[in-house]
Protein backbone atom coordinates (compact mmCIF):
# COMPACT_ATOMS: atom_id res chain seq x y z
CA UNK A 1 0.00 0.00 0.00
CA UNK A 2 2.08 2.78 -1.44
CA UNK A 3 0.28 5.85 0.32
CA UNK A 4 -2.77 6.82 2.60
CA UNK A 5 -4.95 6.71 -0.83
CA UNK A 6 -3.90 3.33 -1.91
CA UNK A 7 -4.44 2.47 1.86
CA UNK A 8 -7.98 3.65 2.08
CA UNK A 9 -9.05 2.04 -1.36
CA UNK A 10 -7.31 -1.14 -0.52
CA UNK A 11 -8.96 -1.38 3.11
CA UNK A 12 -12.54 -0.08 1.55
CA UNK A 13 -12.23 -2.80 -1.27
CA UNK A 14 -11.27 -5.26 1.51
CA UNK A 15 -14.25 -4.89 4.05
CA UNK A 16 -16.66 -4.28 1.26
CA UNK A 17 -15.86 -7.70 0.00
CA UNK A 18 -16.55 -8.99 3.79
CA UNK A 19 -19.57 -7.60 3.92
CA UNK A 20 -21.00 -9.13 1.02
CA UNK A 21 -19.41 -13.19 2.27
CA UNK A 22 -22.34 -12.98 5.64
CA UNK A 23 -25.31 -11.27 3.16
CA UNK A 24 -24.49 -14.50 0.63
CA UNK A 25 -24.62 -16.66 3.93
CA UNK A 26 -28.08 -16.01 4.20
CA UNK A 27 -28.58 -17.28 0.88
CA UNK A 28 -27.53 -20.85 1.88
CA UNK A 29 -29.41 -20.30 5.26
CA UNK A 30 -32.98 -19.64 2.68
CA UNK A 31 -31.80 -22.75 0.50
CA UNK A 32 -32.29 -25.02 3.56
CA UNK A 33 -35.53 -23.16 4.89
CA UNK A 34 -37.02 -24.24 1.22
CA UNK A 35 -35.68 -27.61 0.86
CA UNK A 36 -37.32 -28.72 3.82
CA UNK A 37 -40.67 -26.92 3.68
CA UNK A 38 -41.08 -28.12 0.25
CA UNK A 39 -40.13 -31.72 1.54
CA UNK A 40 -42.56 -34.44 3.70
CA UNK A 41 -42.01 -34.53 7.17
CA UNK A 42 -40.02 -38.20 6.59
CA UNK A 43 -37.56 -37.22 4.93
CA UNK A 44 -36.57 -33.24 6.66
CA UNK A 45 -33.16 -33.94 7.99
CA UNK A 46 -32.28 -35.91 5.18
CA UNK A 47 -32.94 -33.16 3.28
CA UNK A 48 -31.39 -30.24 5.28
CA UNK A 49 -28.21 -32.50 6.20
CA UNK A 50 -27.93 -32.83 2.39
CA UNK A 51 -27.54 -29.30 1.73
CA UNK A 52 -25.33 -28.18 4.93
CA UNK A 53 -22.32 -30.44 4.24
CA UNK A 54 -22.10 -28.59 0.96
CA UNK A 55 -20.63 -25.76 3.05
CA UNK A 56 -17.62 -27.78 4.65
CA UNK A 57 -17.32 -29.93 1.64
CA UNK A 58 -17.22 -27.47 -1.18
CA UNK A 59 -15.56 -24.65 1.23
CA UNK A 60 -12.52 -27.55 1.58
CA UNK A 61 -11.92 -28.33 -2.39
CA UNK A 62 -12.28 -25.00 -3.32
CA UNK A 63 -9.34 -23.94 -1.18
CA UNK A 64 -7.56 -26.94 -2.35
CA UNK A 65 -7.89 -27.11 -6.34
CA UNK A 66 -11.09 -24.84 -7.19
CA UNK A 67 -9.57 -20.98 -6.77
CA UNK A 68 -6.45 -22.63 -8.37
CA UNK A 69 -8.79 -23.31 -11.61
CA UNK A 70 -10.22 -19.80 -11.59
CA UNK A 71 -6.89 -17.91 -12.51
CA UNK A 72 -5.40 -21.33 -14.01
CA UNK A 73 -8.08 -21.93 -16.83
CA UNK A 74 -9.30 -18.47 -18.24
CA UNK A 75 -7.49 -19.44 -21.53
CA UNK A 76 -9.26 -22.75 -21.83
CA UNK A 77 -6.51 -24.19 -21.75
CA UNK A 78 -5.44 -24.15 -25.33
CA UNK A 79 -8.34 -22.17 -26.90
CA UNK A 80 -6.85 -18.59 -26.37
CA UNK A 81 -3.64 -19.77 -24.87
CA UNK A 82 -1.97 -22.40 -22.30
CA UNK A 83 -2.88 -22.59 -18.55
CA UNK A 84 -1.77 -19.44 -16.55
CA UNK A 85 0.04 -20.99 -14.26
CA UNK A 86 1.82 -17.96 -13.61
CA UNK A 87 -1.36 -15.93 -12.25
CA UNK A 88 -2.69 -19.34 -10.97
CA UNK A 89 0.75 -19.34 -8.40
CA UNK A 90 -0.57 -16.87 -6.27
CA UNK A 91 -3.81 -18.66 -5.58
CA UNK A 92 -2.41 -22.22 -5.44
CA UNK A 93 -3.26 -23.82 -1.93
CA UNK A 94 0.43 -23.83 -0.58
CA UNK A 95 1.05 -20.19 -1.53
CA UNK A 96 1.69 -17.74 1.03
CA UNK A 97 -1.19 -14.46 -0.29
CA UNK A 98 -3.56 -17.63 0.77
CA UNK A 99 -2.77 -17.74 4.43
CA UNK A 100 -2.08 -13.97 6.67
CA UNK A 101 0.13 -11.92 4.44
CA UNK A 102 0.04 -8.13 4.92
CA UNK A 103 1.26 -7.85 1.23
CA UNK A 104 -1.87 -9.03 0.36
CA UNK A 105 -5.26 -7.84 1.79
CA UNK A 106 -7.55 -9.04 -0.91
CA UNK A 107 -7.35 -12.22 -2.08
CA UNK A 108 -8.79 -13.61 0.90
CA UNK A 109 -12.12 -11.94 0.68
CA UNK A 110 -12.48 -12.54 -2.97
CA UNK A 111 -11.56 -16.48 -2.55
CA UNK A 112 -13.90 -16.30 -0.08
CA UNK A 113 -16.87 -14.45 -2.10
CA UNK A 114 -16.50 -16.75 -4.64
CA UNK A 115 -16.58 -19.70 -2.51
CA UNK A 116 -20.03 -18.69 -1.52
CA UNK A 117 -21.15 -18.38 -5.60
CA UNK A 118 -20.27 -22.04 -4.97
CA UNK A 119 -22.11 -23.00 -2.77
CA UNK A 120 -25.11 -21.35 -4.67
CA UNK A 121 -24.19 -23.19 -8.09
CA UNK A 122 -24.20 -26.45 -5.63
CA UNK A 123 -27.22 -25.96 -3.44
CA UNK A 124 -29.61 -24.58 -6.55
CA UNK A 125 -28.50 -28.66 -8.12
CA UNK A 126 -29.81 -30.02 -3.63
CA UNK A 127 -33.33 -28.44 -4.25
CA UNK A 128 -34.00 -30.40 -7.54
CA UNK A 129 -33.13 -33.77 -6.34
CA UNK A 130 -34.45 -34.32 -2.68
CA UNK A 131 -35.88 -36.83 -1.25
CA UNK A 132 -34.61 -39.80 -3.17
CA UNK A 133 -30.99 -38.67 -3.96
CA UNK A 134 -28.45 -40.47 -1.34
CA UNK A 135 -26.28 -37.78 0.77
CA UNK A 136 -22.87 -39.42 -0.59
CA UNK A 137 -23.58 -39.54 -4.29
CA UNK A 138 -25.19 -35.56 -3.28
CA UNK A 139 -21.89 -34.50 -1.84
CA UNK A 140 -20.03 -35.96 -4.39
CA UNK A 141 -22.27 -34.09 -6.89
CA UNK A 142 -21.55 -30.80 -5.15
CA UNK A 143 -18.05 -30.67 -5.49
CA UNK A 144 -18.04 -31.66 -8.81
CA UNK A 145 -20.17 -28.48 -9.68
CA UNK A 146 -18.89 -26.04 -6.81
CA UNK A 147 -15.36 -26.51 -6.77
CA UNK A 148 -15.26 -27.84 -11.11
CA UNK A 149 -18.14 -27.10 -12.86
CA UNK A 150 -19.00 -23.99 -12.32
CA UNK A 151 -15.38 -22.40 -11.86
CA UNK A 152 -14.26 -23.52 -14.91
CA UNK A 153 -16.94 -21.86 -16.52
CA UNK A 154 -16.17 -19.10 -14.40
CA UNK A 155 -12.84 -18.64 -16.06
CA UNK A 156 -14.02 -18.94 -19.22
CA UNK A 157 -16.95 -16.12 -18.89
CA UNK A 158 -16.53 -14.14 -15.85
CA UNK A 159 -13.18 -12.87 -15.65
CA UNK A 160 -11.50 -10.14 -17.46
CA UNK A 161 -9.38 -12.35 -19.62
CA UNK A 162 -11.81 -15.17 -19.86
CA UNK A 163 -11.54 -17.02 -23.08
CA UNK A 164 -15.31 -16.47 -23.44
CA UNK A 165 -15.27 -12.67 -23.28
CA UNK A 166 -12.38 -12.61 -25.64
CA UNK A 167 -13.56 -14.73 -28.72
CA UNK A 168 -17.26 -14.04 -28.05
CA UNK A 169 -17.88 -10.89 -26.79
CA UNK A 170 -19.46 -13.07 -23.50
CA UNK A 171 -21.20 -10.55 -21.22
CA UNK A 172 -22.81 -11.95 -17.90
CA UNK A 173 -22.44 -9.34 -15.54
CA UNK A 174 -24.36 -10.64 -12.34
CA UNK A 175 -24.10 -14.95 -13.46
CA UNK A 176 -26.92 -15.69 -15.71
CA UNK A 177 -25.25 -18.36 -17.22
CA UNK A 178 -22.28 -18.86 -15.00
CA UNK A 179 -23.83 -19.69 -11.60
CA UNK A 180 -27.46 -20.41 -12.74
CA UNK A 181 -27.75 -21.58 -16.40
CA UNK A 182 -25.17 -24.37 -14.79
CA UNK A 183 -26.92 -25.20 -12.19
CA UNK A 184 -30.32 -25.27 -13.60
CA UNK A 185 -27.94 -27.82 -16.64
CA UNK A 186 -26.49 -29.78 -14.36
CA UNK A 187 -29.26 -30.83 -11.94
CA UNK A 188 -31.28 -31.32 -15.42
CA UNK A 189 -28.39 -34.18 -16.12
CA UNK A 190 -28.52 -35.30 -12.79
CA UNK A 191 -32.46 -35.48 -12.48
CA UNK A 192 -32.43 -37.97 -16.09
CA UNK A 193 -30.15 -40.49 -14.43
CA UNK A 194 -31.93 -40.31 -10.61
CA UNK A 195 -35.43 -40.22 -12.43
CA UNK A 196 -38.80 -38.99 -10.41
CA UNK A 197 -39.95 -39.44 -6.44
CA UNK A 198 -42.13 -42.54 -6.06
CA UNK A 199 -45.50 -41.28 -7.01
CA UNK A 200 -44.53 -38.46 -9.06
CA UNK A 201 -46.64 -39.42 -11.50
CA UNK A 202 -49.63 -41.52 -12.61
CA UNK A 203 -49.70 -44.43 -14.20
CA UNK A 204 -50.37 -43.24 -17.41
CA UNK A 205 -48.03 -40.57 -16.89
CA UNK A 206 -49.78 -37.47 -15.73
CA UNK A 207 -47.58 -35.64 -13.13
CA UNK A 208 -48.96 -35.38 -9.16
CA UNK A 209 -48.49 -32.12 -7.56
CA UNK A 210 -46.71 -32.98 -4.68
CA UNK A 211 -47.24 -29.92 -2.66
CA UNK A 212 -44.86 -28.28 0.13
CA UNK A 213 -45.53 -29.84 3.48
CA UNK A 214 -44.84 -26.17 4.83
CA UNK A 215 -45.57 -23.15 2.39
CA UNK A 216 -44.83 -20.67 4.63
CA UNK A 217 -41.48 -22.24 5.36
CA UNK A 218 -40.89 -22.49 1.97
CA UNK A 219 -41.81 -18.60 1.17
CA UNK A 220 -39.79 -17.44 4.17
CA UNK A 221 -36.99 -19.24 2.67
CA UNK A 222 -36.94 -17.83 -0.57
CA UNK A 223 -37.60 -14.18 0.73
CA UNK A 224 -34.24 -15.01 2.36
CA UNK A 225 -32.56 -15.82 -0.87
CA UNK A 226 -33.84 -12.36 -2.21
CA UNK A 227 -32.27 -11.21 1.22
CA UNK A 228 -28.76 -12.86 0.15
CA UNK A 229 -29.13 -12.07 -3.06
CA UNK A 230 -28.02 -8.65 -2.61
CA UNK A 231 -24.46 -9.49 -1.25
CA UNK A 232 -24.41 -11.34 -4.19
CA UNK A 233 -24.95 -8.55 -6.89
CA UNK A 234 -22.47 -6.41 -4.64
CA UNK A 235 -20.03 -9.18 -4.51
CA UNK A 236 -19.39 -9.27 -8.71
CA UNK A 237 -18.53 -5.52 -8.40
CA UNK A 238 -15.02 -4.32 -8.37
CA UNK A 239 -16.14 -1.49 -6.30
CA UNK A 240 -13.91 1.48 -7.06
CA UNK A 241 -11.12 1.35 -9.22
CA UNK A 242 -8.37 3.61 -11.40
CA UNK A 243 -8.48 3.65 -14.97
CA UNK A 244 -4.34 2.98 -13.78
CA UNK A 245 -5.56 0.42 -11.83
CA UNK A 246 -7.52 -1.15 -15.11
CA UNK A 247 -4.38 -0.89 -17.28
CA UNK A 248 -7.13 -0.66 -20.43
CA UNK A 249 -8.29 1.52 -22.91
CA UNK A 250 -9.96 3.98 -19.80
CA UNK A 251 -8.31 7.55 -20.48
CA UNK A 252 -8.51 10.62 -17.42
CA UNK A 253 -8.37 9.95 -13.98
CA UNK A 254 -11.95 9.40 -12.99
CA UNK A 255 -12.70 6.02 -10.70
CA UNK A 256 -15.27 3.68 -11.23
CA UNK A 257 -16.86 0.75 -9.76
CA UNK A 258 -17.01 -1.83 -12.57
CA UNK A 259 -18.21 -5.34 -13.34
CA UNK A 260 -15.80 -8.60 -12.57
CA UNK A 261 -15.06 -7.51 -16.65
CA UNK A 262 -13.56 -3.97 -15.21
CA UNK A 263 -16.18 -2.53 -17.71
CA UNK A 264 -18.04 0.09 -15.99
CA UNK A 265 -21.39 0.38 -14.13
CA UNK A 266 -22.79 2.14 -10.69
CA UNK A 267 -23.95 -0.04 -7.77
CA UNK A 268 -26.84 2.78 -8.03
CA UNK A 269 -27.75 0.96 -11.36
CA UNK A 270 -27.49 -2.46 -10.46
CA UNK A 271 -29.36 -1.73 -7.03
CA UNK A 272 -32.54 -0.28 -9.24
CA UNK A 273 -32.23 -3.10 -11.44
CA UNK A 274 -32.33 -5.75 -9.01
CA UNK A 275 -35.25 -4.23 -7.87
CA UNK A 276 -37.27 -3.47 -10.77
CA UNK A 277 -36.38 -7.26 -12.26
CA UNK A 278 -37.69 -9.01 -9.29
CA UNK A 279 -40.68 -6.75 -9.39
CA UNK A 280 -41.27 -8.31 -13.13
CA UNK A 281 -40.90 -11.66 -12.15
CA UNK A 282 -43.05 -11.15 -9.38
CA UNK A 283 -45.93 -9.93 -11.16
CA UNK A 284 -45.82 -12.14 -14.15
CA UNK A 285 -45.27 -15.27 -11.99
CA UNK A 286 -48.02 -14.45 -9.29
CA UNK A 287 -50.47 -13.37 -13.00
CA UNK A 288 -49.51 -16.47 -14.81
CA UNK A 289 -49.63 -19.12 -11.52
CA UNK A 290 -52.99 -17.69 -10.40
CA UNK A 291 -51.41 -16.33 -7.05
CA UNK A 292 -49.51 -19.57 -6.54
CA UNK A 293 -47.16 -18.04 -3.57
CA UNK A 294 -44.11 -20.75 -3.99
CA UNK A 295 -43.88 -19.83 -8.14
CA UNK A 296 -44.54 -16.20 -7.21
CA UNK A 297 -41.59 -16.05 -4.88
CA UNK A 298 -39.55 -18.21 -7.62
CA UNK A 299 -40.56 -16.07 -10.23
CA UNK A 300 -39.31 -12.90 -8.18
CA UNK A 301 -36.01 -14.73 -8.43
CA UNK A 302 -36.66 -15.96 -12.38
CA UNK A 303 -36.82 -12.25 -13.13
CA UNK A 304 -33.14 -11.13 -11.61
CA UNK A 305 -31.74 -14.08 -12.91
CA UNK A 306 -33.13 -13.38 -16.11
CA UNK A 307 -32.43 -10.00 -16.11
CA UNK A 308 -28.47 -10.53 -14.47
CA UNK A 309 -26.09 -11.12 -17.17
CA UNK A 310 -26.88 -7.00 -18.59
CA UNK A 311 -28.28 -5.45 -14.80
CA UNK A 312 -25.09 -3.77 -15.07
CA UNK A 313 -26.08 -1.71 -18.31
CA UNK A 314 -30.08 -1.90 -18.36
CA UNK A 315 -32.67 0.88 -18.13
CA UNK A 316 -34.89 -0.42 -15.02
CA UNK A 317 -37.95 -0.63 -16.90
CA UNK A 318 -35.92 -3.05 -19.65
CA UNK A 319 -34.66 -5.06 -16.31
CA UNK A 320 -38.61 -4.93 -15.40
CA UNK A 321 -39.68 -6.25 -18.76
CA UNK A 322 -36.71 -8.95 -19.01
CA UNK A 323 -37.33 -10.03 -15.47
CA UNK A 324 -41.18 -10.58 -16.83
CA UNK A 325 -40.47 -12.01 -20.13
CA UNK A 326 -37.99 -14.71 -18.71
CA UNK A 327 -40.36 -15.62 -15.81
CA UNK A 328 -43.21 -16.33 -18.02
CA UNK A 329 -40.61 -18.86 -20.22
CA UNK A 330 -39.27 -20.47 -17.17
CA UNK A 331 -43.16 -21.05 -15.81
CA UNK A 332 -44.23 -22.26 -19.02
CA UNK A 333 -41.49 -24.53 -20.02
CA UNK A 334 -41.28 -26.29 -16.60
CA UNK A 335 -44.60 -27.53 -16.69
CA UNK A 336 -44.29 -28.49 -20.85
CA UNK A 337 -41.05 -30.31 -19.69
CA UNK A 338 -41.97 -32.25 -16.32
CA UNK A 339 -45.61 -33.27 -18.64
CA UNK A 340 -43.14 -34.35 -22.04
CA UNK A 341 -39.70 -35.93 -20.34
CA UNK A 342 -41.12 -37.10 -16.54
CA UNK A 343 -38.14 -34.49 -14.81
CA UNK A 344 -39.33 -34.48 -11.47
CA UNK A 345 -37.42 -31.29 -10.11
CA UNK A 346 -39.33 -30.90 -6.93
CA UNK A 347 -38.58 -27.18 -6.50
CA UNK A 348 -38.54 -25.60 -9.81
CA UNK A 349 -34.62 -25.37 -9.96
CA UNK A 350 -34.22 -25.90 -13.92
CA UNK A 351 -36.70 -23.35 -14.75
CA UNK A 352 -36.14 -21.02 -12.63
CA UNK A 353 -32.27 -20.91 -13.02
CA UNK A 354 -31.29 -23.03 -15.61
CA UNK A 355 -34.51 -21.65 -18.46
CA UNK A 356 -34.42 -18.54 -16.79
CA UNK A 357 -30.38 -17.82 -17.12
CA UNK A 358 -30.41 -19.11 -20.63
CA UNK A 359 -33.31 -16.86 -21.77
CA UNK A 360 -31.38 -14.01 -20.16
CA UNK A 361 -27.87 -14.31 -21.89
CA UNK A 362 -29.42 -14.28 -25.16
CA UNK A 363 -31.87 -11.38 -24.15
CA UNK A 364 -28.84 -9.83 -23.53
CA UNK A 365 -27.18 -10.22 -26.45
CA UNK A 366 -29.76 -8.50 -28.39
CA UNK A 367 -30.38 -5.45 -25.90
CA UNK A 368 -26.35 -4.42 -25.45
CA UNK A 369 -25.36 -5.27 -28.91
CA UNK A 370 -22.15 -4.11 -30.06
CA UNK A 371 -21.76 -2.47 -26.78
CA UNK A 372 -17.81 -3.16 -25.62
CA UNK A 373 -17.56 -6.45 -23.49
CA UNK A 374 -13.96 -5.25 -21.89
CA UNK A 375 -11.99 -1.76 -21.43
CA UNK A 376 -9.12 -4.15 -23.29
CA UNK A 377 -8.42 -3.73 -26.65
CA UNK A 378 -9.22 -6.75 -29.49
CA UNK A 379 -12.34 -8.03 -26.89
CA UNK A 380 -15.25 -9.35 -29.42
CA UNK A 381 -18.37 -6.82 -28.45
CA UNK A 382 -21.45 -8.39 -26.71
CA UNK A 383 -23.59 -9.96 -29.77
CA UNK A 384 -26.63 -12.66 -30.19
CA UNK A 385 -24.85 -15.33 -31.48
CA UNK A 386 -21.69 -15.19 -28.87
CA UNK A 387 -24.32 -14.90 -25.96
CA UNK A 388 -26.37 -18.03 -27.40
CA UNK A 389 -22.99 -20.17 -27.57
CA UNK A 390 -22.15 -19.07 -24.41
CA UNK A 391 -25.40 -20.15 -22.86
CA UNK A 392 -25.06 -23.42 -24.54
CA UNK A 393 -21.75 -23.76 -22.96
CA UNK A 394 -23.28 -22.91 -19.66
CA UNK A 395 -26.64 -25.28 -19.47
CA UNK A 396 -25.08 -28.10 -21.72
CA UNK A 397 -21.47 -28.13 -22.18
CA UNK A 398 -20.23 -27.70 -18.21
CA UNK A 399 -23.87 -27.62 -16.83
CA UNK A 400 -26.04 -30.64 -18.16
CA UNK A 401 -22.86 -32.76 -19.32
CA UNK A 402 -21.07 -33.31 -16.26
CA UNK A 403 -24.35 -33.55 -14.31
CA UNK A 404 -25.56 -36.60 -16.75
CA UNK A 405 -21.91 -38.04 -16.62
CA UNK A 406 -21.06 -37.99 -12.96
CA UNK A 407 -24.60 -39.31 -11.60
CA UNK A 408 -24.51 -42.19 -14.50
CA UNK A 409 -21.55 -43.88 -12.74
CA UNK A 410 -22.82 -42.77 -9.64
CA UNK A 411 -25.61 -44.87 -10.60
CA UNK A 412 -23.68 -47.88 -12.44
CA UNK A 413 -22.00 -48.14 -9.13
CA UNK A 414 -25.54 -48.39 -7.03
CA UNK A 415 -24.96 -45.65 -4.73
CA UNK A 416 -27.20 -42.83 -6.41
CA UNK A 417 -30.43 -43.29 -4.92
CA UNK A 418 -31.52 -44.92 -1.99
CA UNK A 419 -33.98 -48.08 -1.62
CA UNK A 420 -37.25 -48.11 -3.00
CA UNK A 421 -37.90 -49.32 0.98
CA UNK A 422 -36.43 -46.23 2.25
CA UNK A 423 -38.03 -44.06 0.04
CA UNK A 424 -40.94 -44.99 1.31
CA UNK A 425 -40.50 -45.60 4.58
CA UNK A 426 -38.58 -42.00 4.60
CA UNK A 427 -34.82 -40.90 4.51
CA UNK A 428 -35.12 -40.13 8.21
CA UNK A 429 -36.83 -43.47 9.38
CA UNK A 430 -34.39 -44.74 12.61
CA UNK A 431 -35.21 -47.90 14.52
CA UNK A 432 -37.13 -46.00 17.77
CA UNK A 433 -36.07 -49.32 19.77
CA UNK A 434 -34.65 -47.52 22.94
CA UNK A 435 -37.73 -45.08 22.69
CA UNK A 436 -40.42 -47.46 23.10
CA UNK A 437 -38.50 -49.49 25.94
CA UNK A 438 -37.98 -46.11 27.22
CA UNK A 439 -41.93 -45.55 27.11
CA UNK A 440 -42.31 -49.12 28.32
CA UNK A 441 -40.25 -48.29 31.22
CA UNK A 442 -41.67 -45.18 32.06
CA UNK A 443 -45.81 -46.76 31.93
CA UNK A 444 -44.72 -49.67 34.16
CA UNK A 445 -43.38 -46.88 36.55
CA UNK A 446 -46.69 -45.32 36.30
CA UNK A 447 -48.78 -48.95 37.03
CA UNK A 448 -46.86 -49.63 40.19
CA UNK A 449 -47.17 -46.38 41.29
CA UNK A 450 -50.95 -46.69 40.97
CA UNK B 1 -22.73 -3.01 -35.86
CA UNK B 2 -23.30 0.44 -33.83
CA UNK B 3 -23.74 -0.37 -30.20
CA UNK B 4 -27.21 0.13 -28.67
CA UNK B 5 -25.85 1.84 -25.41
CA UNK B 6 -24.14 4.56 -27.50
CA UNK B 7 -20.47 3.00 -26.48
CA UNK B 8 -18.43 1.46 -29.19
CA UNK B 9 -14.91 1.51 -27.17
CA UNK B 10 -14.05 2.32 -23.65
CA UNK B 11 -11.18 4.14 -25.07
CA UNK B 12 -12.39 7.67 -23.35
CA UNK B 13 -12.18 10.02 -20.39
CA UNK B 14 -15.20 8.75 -17.84
CA UNK B 15 -15.17 12.58 -17.01
CA UNK B 16 -16.78 12.56 -20.04
CA UNK B 17 -19.65 10.14 -20.40
CA UNK B 18 -23.16 10.29 -18.78
CA UNK B 19 -25.66 7.47 -19.44
CA UNK B 20 -24.48 3.86 -21.00
CA UNK B 21 -27.94 2.27 -20.85
CA UNK B 22 -29.18 0.78 -24.21
CA UNK B 23 -31.78 2.42 -26.46
CA UNK B 24 -31.46 5.92 -25.22
CA UNK B 25 -34.32 8.17 -26.78
CA UNK B 26 -37.15 5.85 -25.79
CA UNK B 27 -37.31 6.42 -22.05
CA UNK B 28 -41.10 7.90 -22.70
CA UNK B 29 -42.03 4.99 -24.46
CA UNK B 30 -40.72 2.68 -21.80
CA UNK B 31 -42.79 4.50 -19.49
CA UNK B 32 -45.64 4.01 -21.57
CA UNK B 33 -45.23 0.31 -21.49
CA UNK B 34 -44.34 0.18 -18.13
CA UNK B 35 -47.66 2.01 -17.02
CA UNK B 36 -49.52 0.05 -19.43
CA UNK B 37 -48.25 -2.90 -17.66
CA UNK B 38 -49.18 -2.17 -14.27
CA UNK B 39 -52.85 -0.67 -14.74
CA UNK B 40 -52.62 -4.22 -17.07
CA UNK B 41 -52.19 -6.60 -14.60
CA UNK B 42 -54.46 -4.76 -11.80
CA UNK B 43 -57.49 -5.39 -14.31
CA UNK B 44 -56.31 -8.99 -14.91
CA UNK B 45 -55.81 -9.58 -11.39
CA UNK B 46 -59.37 -8.37 -10.38
CA UNK B 47 -61.17 -10.47 -13.50
CA UNK B 48 -59.05 -13.33 -12.33
CA UNK B 49 -59.78 -13.12 -8.66
CA UNK B 50 -63.32 -12.70 -9.41
CA UNK B 51 -63.70 -15.38 -11.49
CA UNK B 52 -61.93 -18.01 -9.10
CA UNK B 53 -64.13 -16.78 -5.99
CA UNK B 54 -67.25 -17.47 -8.49
CA UNK B 55 -65.91 -20.90 -8.95
CA UNK B 56 -65.24 -21.65 -5.17
CA UNK B 57 -68.91 -20.88 -4.51
CA UNK B 58 -70.41 -22.76 -7.47
CA UNK B 59 -68.19 -25.84 -6.28
CA UNK B 60 -68.38 -25.60 -2.76
CA UNK B 61 -70.29 -22.73 -1.46
CA UNK B 62 -72.79 -25.26 0.27
CA UNK B 63 -73.92 -25.46 3.84
CA UNK B 64 -72.67 -28.54 4.48
CA UNK B 65 -69.06 -27.78 2.77
CA UNK B 66 -69.10 -24.75 4.94
CA UNK B 67 -69.75 -26.24 7.90
CA UNK B 68 -66.92 -28.57 7.51
CA UNK B 69 -64.69 -25.94 6.72
CA UNK B 70 -65.70 -24.12 9.34
CA UNK B 71 -65.20 -26.92 12.24
CA UNK B 72 -61.41 -27.37 10.09
CA UNK B 73 -60.37 -23.96 10.39
CA UNK B 74 -62.24 -22.37 12.75
CA UNK B 75 -64.39 -18.78 12.66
Amino acid sequence: MGNNLDALTTVFTEFYYWVTIPLMFLIHVGFCMYEVGVSRRKNHMHTLMKNTMIIPLVTVTFFLFGWWIYWAFPNGPFINGGLDLETAAGNAPWSATMATNLQDRITGVFWAAFLLFSWTAASIVSGAVIERITAGAFWILAVVIGSGAWIIDAAWGWHYAGWMVVKLGYHDAYASGVIHAIAGGFALGVLVVLGPRLGKFAADGTPRDIRPHNPWLVCVGLFIIYTGFWGFYAACNVPVISPEGIGGLITGETWTATTIYLTPTTLGAITVNFLMSLSGGMMVACLVSRGDPFWTYSGGLAGIITASAGNDLYHPIQAMLIGGLGTFIAYKLHFIVERKFKIDDAVGAIAVHGYAGFVGLIICGFVLWGHPSSPYDGYATINPLGQFIGAIIMFGVLGFLPGFIVARILSLMGVLRVPREVELLGLDFADDADIEAARRDVHAGIKSIA
Amino acid sequence: MASTTGIETWAQDLAEVGPIYPFQGTETVLVIIAVVLWVGWHVVQLIEEKRDNAEKVRRHGNAETIHKAIDKHGD
